[in-house]
């Protein structure tokens, strides 16, 4: 019998979390606000759902119902991905050590 | 491309996520995982288009709209002064819900073309997913703008509380549950924007009663949020990265919520529930009797801190709100001139998100090295000659170690008491936001400055 995919993707998602469970307890407490709004940079990459739902079935009216959505979606996650990582490049450039 | 060329790339950007999150372990090494992450960004977003492989018109609409986003987003992220960036983050937050919920619509009116099946037909595993993806996306965009708004100050950070309010959140989401069995069965689109309209309607009530000090919770809570919601349309379309996203946010998220709730001894119900607000009666009646303390000006603060051989500066919300992080790196250089020990102590909830305060400090061009964890830096307040308190209360009573009636008993504080002499910058009495007295104002050896934080802070300056 075939395994279903859907079980592969499930097995990626637990994994994933106790990945992100390991990797985020790392995280030095003085770089929780980066963390914060680099994962808002990451999480945007819902961008890609945002983009297929843009393009599809694009013969004849692109703004179609189910189109329309899809640009929004894109225009609110490239807020996100640029103003997440430009920012998040900015805060982190400001953590300096101690001249010696 | 070939579905399952595309499916390895997704992966690697996942992988290159996790990288992105990996290097925020040490500062050193942020800036190259914040480079990660882009990479990351950019082969998902490149994929995508060669696996549509439509280059028509369609595709240079998408480029106007991701450029509209694109200058929006660059113009916030190089506007945005640091004080902001709990607003910043709550609004980023709500970008993530909306944008989810209308992946999650598209998806549902036209499921042909992420292969989910036709409308009215979609497959049971699909529409659960996308159901999932909707909801939280929804709870998620509405609780993150009343978080913003509060954060900014238009609605009042005080806790909204009526009667039956856990009851009415209750019946709403046993209401979800029940609606997405039944758009399951009959895959009618009333239903499924009806579960939208309820979603946004929780997100809302969830977030009203919680109160402004409250927010590190909130915020890193919607953070979590916004990573199952992602994660519920990574399944729907059958994308690794972003499911891998979701997870990782999510389970980021959570974390948070888990510090930001031991910082203050609370469970995350008691938070989420929003109780401490109705502390405020007992509040007042402690306040009746008048405990005498001293207070002094900002010459005898500088004399103080001028014959002091090492000082410890505790940063709270009250220096964010008076801006005050530049002038108190000023002193410090001035103390440091004269050979003065300086160290900063962070409290984990000090500030209105995970990591505010040392922000805050890093735009000060305040050194990391310099600033300290409660654990690390707690044993040290003994062997100081002096504590400047600096927009902080509860996180320095230490009312929570010695008295088991008090509220806040049991939350773990900073031992600033122990200071040979405790410089409380503050501008009044009154308690802060557990409605609790400090019992450090009236100690021996505290020194009350009343005034706004940064005019105290120059005004010692002067005095140096």
């Amino acid at each position: 019998m075939e395994i279903d995919p859907f079980i592969f993707r499930l097995s990626i998602f637990i994994l994933s979390i106790f990945l992100g469970y390991y990797v985020v307890w790392s995280v030095t407490p003085s770089l929780h606000t980066p963390l914060m709004s680099v994962t808002n940079a990451i999480s945007s990459v819902i961008i890609v759902g945002a983009i297929i739902a843009a393009l599809a079935n694009n013969i004849g009216n692109i703004f179609n119902s189910s189109s329309i959505y899809g640009f929004l979606a894109i225009t609110l996650s490239a807020i996100n991905i640029f103003g997440g990582f430009l920012v998040t490049q900015r805060m982190l450039a400001m953590y300096k050590k101690k001249k010696k | 491309m070939s579905a399952n060329l595309s499916a390895l790339f997704y992966l690697i950007s996942g992988v290159l996520f996790i990288l992105a999150l990996r290097g925020l372990s040490s500062p050193e090494t942020s800036r190259q995982g914040n480079f990660f992450g882009i990479i990351g960004m950019i082969i998902a977003i490149v994929v995508t288009f060669l696996s549509i492989g439509n280059f028509s018109i369609g595709l240079i609409y998408v480029l106007v709209f991701l450029s509209i986003g694109a200058f929006i987003g660059a113009l916030i992220a190089y506007k945005i002064p640091m004080t902001a960036m709990p607003e910043l983050v709550a609004g980023f937050h709500s970008l993530v819900g909306l944008a989810a919920v209308f992946v999650a619509i598209s998806a549902f009116v036209n499921p042909a073309a992420f292969n989910l099946g036709e409308p009215g037909k979609i497959k049971l595993a699909s529409l659960i997913e996308m159901s999932i993806g909707a909801a939280v996306g929804a709870i998620t965009f509405s609780g993150s703008i009343i978080a913003f708004l509060k954060l900014q100050g238009v609605m009042s950070g005080s806790p909204i509380i009526f009667k039956g309010q856990h009851f009415l959140n209750a019946l709403l989401l046993i209401s979800i549950i029940i609606l997405t069995y039944f758009l399951c069965s009959v895959q009618s689109s009333n239903l499924f924007w009806i579960l939208i309209g309820i979603s946004f309607l929780i997100g809302f009530l969830l977030i009203i009663p919680i109160g402004g000090a409250d927010m590190p919770v909130v915020i890193s809570m919607l953070n979590s949020y916004s990573g199952w919601a992602a994660a519920g349309i990574g399944f729907t379309l059958e994308n690794t990265a972003l499911v891998i996203t979701g997870a990782l946010v999510g389970s980021s998220g959570a974390i948070l919520s888990y510090i930001m709730c031991k910082g203050m001894n609370r469970s995350f119900f008691n938070v989420i529930l929003g109780g401490f607000g109705a502390t405020e009666q007992s509040s007042i009646y402690q306040n009746k009797e008048q405990k005498p303390f001293k207070s002094g000006n900002a010459e005898d603060a500088a004399f103080l801190i001028k014959n002091a051989s090492s000082v410890i500066i505790v940063p709270g919300y009250g220096m964010a709100v008076a801006q005050a992080q530049h002038a108190l790196r000023e002193m410090v250089d001035i103390l440091k001139k004269n050979d003065i020990k300086i160290s900063y102590a962070i409290h984990p909830v000090a500030g209105r998100m995970p990591g505010h305060m040392n922000v805050l400090l890093a735009e000060a061009n305040v050194p990391y090295d310099e600033v300290f964890e409660l654990e690390q830096i707690n044993n040290d307040f003994a062997n100081t000659d002096v504590a400047y308190v600096i927009g902080a209360n509860d996180v320095t009573n230490p009312v929570a170690k010695t008295d088991p009636q008090s509220p806040i008993y049991g939350m773990p504080v900073l031992d600033v008491e122990k200071c040979k002499s405790v410089l409380f910058v503050k501008r009044s009495l009154a308690p802060g936001y557990a409605g609790i007295d400090n019992d450090l104002f009236y100690k021996e050896n505290t020194l009350m400055l009343f005034a706004d934080a940064k005019k105290m802070t120059e005004d010692i300056i002067k005095n140096l």
